[in-house]
């Protein structure tokens, strides 16, 4: 089996498995419009207000909802030993980890680009703001996958992992939540927004070669320990 | 072993054996405790007798002689933090894991006290205990990534692997602090109301150079007393069941 071969394989896998399993892939994206639903009713309906805090709490929202999903990235497989099979196949680890990342982003940060502009309706947010809102939810989320990829390789095998990959994951997750959470508020104000989306897609790149490593020297490190 | 001179390599060579560590560090202890004492009381009474009092800020800009090198200190111990690390992933040596994990909560500490007297200096300065400065704020995100190497440490129960975790948590935190920094500068620069008029930075005085410089080599020497006291209490109870440290009890 050729790498490329053993890449796909894995991605259509996973998503087979999300299929039959389709509840839970809902759960992160009724989380993300539970907690978007509550700014409202916690700060009161002050359509000027939720207007102005729409980017950063579209953005929260979604950090939490990524942070949240992330544990579903090896746990079954960490569980069934197929992560063992991972790591004695003859590819290398991080390309198979990168794989696994994709389809996971698939199943649960795809869901939030496409709900996402229902919930600028409800908060209110400028028209043209919502296509810049959609550009930094594509080029984000997957960041978020990959930076979180480490932080779960690392905690996997702990019982109560959970808050500990908070406070790993999301100091990480700052400079995505900083350049989308300001480009989407520019575009409210009519202002160009190419710098930001320009520097998310940088550090989509560079996650995207720089994340599979640690998180696959870190994965050898839960299954040995 | 081209570049490096033999006896350096011996040196490290020996180091990386526990009972000498062990020996070597004992007898150092003492010789860095006095050079951290003599420095900080040399450094103190410059910064706090001799310089001048700063004719804008006072007598409160003096906070900086704790400040600063509090803040110089929390960067640097990070930094020494991944490579430890990093030299433990790479050759396995025990004792580098070991000054890792040692380093991570005296950094903690100093990124702590850096942020506590930033806030002490703000109040009288900016009229408020915090300010979402941007150097303020990437401190604070220092802290939690130092929090989270600790956290992690302690969740693990095997210390090898828990090292291990550490060391590349410490290799990623180190890769993504100046984006951090960076980021954190630039949406500063962008929400900086006009409440926080940030004092111009006059150059600063030799008078006041000398304390400062001396107080961050004292830090460095109170670093170095306070990480190899834990790294000796680690290293014997990593090591609890061999012989020289059942030898020292005797």
């Amino acid at each position: 089996m050729t790498l490329s071969n053993a890449f796909t394989a894995i991605i259509r896998r996973d998503l087979v498995l999300a299929y039959r399993r389709r509840a839970e892939v809902a759960n992160p994206l009724l989380f993300f419009v539970l907690v978007i639903t509550l700014f409202p009713l916690g700060l009161g309906a002050q359509t000027k207000l939720l207007q102005a805090m729409a980017p950063g709490i579209i953005w929260i929202a979604a950090l939490l909802a990524a942070m949240l999903s992330l544990d579903s990235l090896f746990r079954s497989d960490f569980d069934d030993g197929s992560l063992e099979q991972f790591i004695l196949s003859p590819h290398p680890l991080s390309v198979l980890i990168l794989a696994k990342i994709v389809a996971h982003w698939l199943v649960t940060g795809l869901p939030l680009l496409l709900i996402s502009p229902l919930l600028a309706i409800f908060l209110g947010m400028p028209e043209q703001s919502v296509p810049v809102l959609l550009w930094t939810l594509l080029l984000g989320t997957p960041v978020l996958s990959l930076i979180g990829s480490i932080g779960v390789a690392l905690t996997v095998g702990l019982r109560r992992g959970g808050m500990i990959l908070a406070l790993l994951v999301l100091p990480l997750y700052i400079p995505v939540l900083i350049f989308a959470g300001n480009a989407v508020e520019m575009a409210g104000s009519g202002l160009p927004v190419g710098a930001q989306l320009n520097i998310l897609a940088a550090i989509l790149f560079a996650a995207l070669v720089l994340a599979p490593l640690p998180a696959a020297a870190a994965l050898k490190m839960s299954m040995n320990g | 072993m081209f570049l490096i001179p033999d006896s350096v390599g011996r040196f490290f060579h020996r180091m990386a054996s526990p009972p000498h560590f062990y020996a070597f560090t004992g007898r150092l202890l003492p010789w860095l405790t006095a050079i951290f004492i003599i420095l900080t009381a040399v450094g103190l009474y410059g910064g706090l007798f001799l310089a001048p009092a700063d004719y804008q800020q006072g007598d409160s800009y003096r906070i900086i002689y704790i400040h600063v090198p509090s803040a110089w200190m929390s960067l640097f111990i990070y930094v020494v933090m991944a490579v430890a690390g990093a030299i433990g992933l790479v050759w396995r040596i025990k004792l580098a894991e070991i000054v890792m994990i040692s380093s991570a909560s005296v950094g903690a500490g100093f990124t702590f006290i850096a942020l506590l007297t930033g806030s002490l200096w703000g109040k009288p300065m900016w009229g408020t205990w915090w300010v979402w400065d941007a150097r303020l704020t990437s401190e604070l995100i220092l802290l939690f990534l130092y929090l989270g190497v600790i956290a992690l440490y302690g969740a693990i129960d095997d210390k090898r692997t828990a090292s291990r975790a550490v060391a590349i948590l410490a290799i990623v935190g180190v890769v993504n602090i100046p984006i951090i920094h960076y980021s954190v500068e630039w949406w500063n620069t962008l929400h900086q109301g006009p409440t926080v008029s940030k004092i111009d930075k006059p150059s600063i005085h030799v008078s006041m150079l000398i304390p400062l410089l001396t107080m961050a080599v004292a830090f460095k020497f109170y670093y170095l007393v306070a990480m190899l006291q834990r790294a000796r209490t680690e290293l014997i109870q990593r090591e609890r069941n061999s012989q020289w440290v059942k030898g020292l009890i005797e």
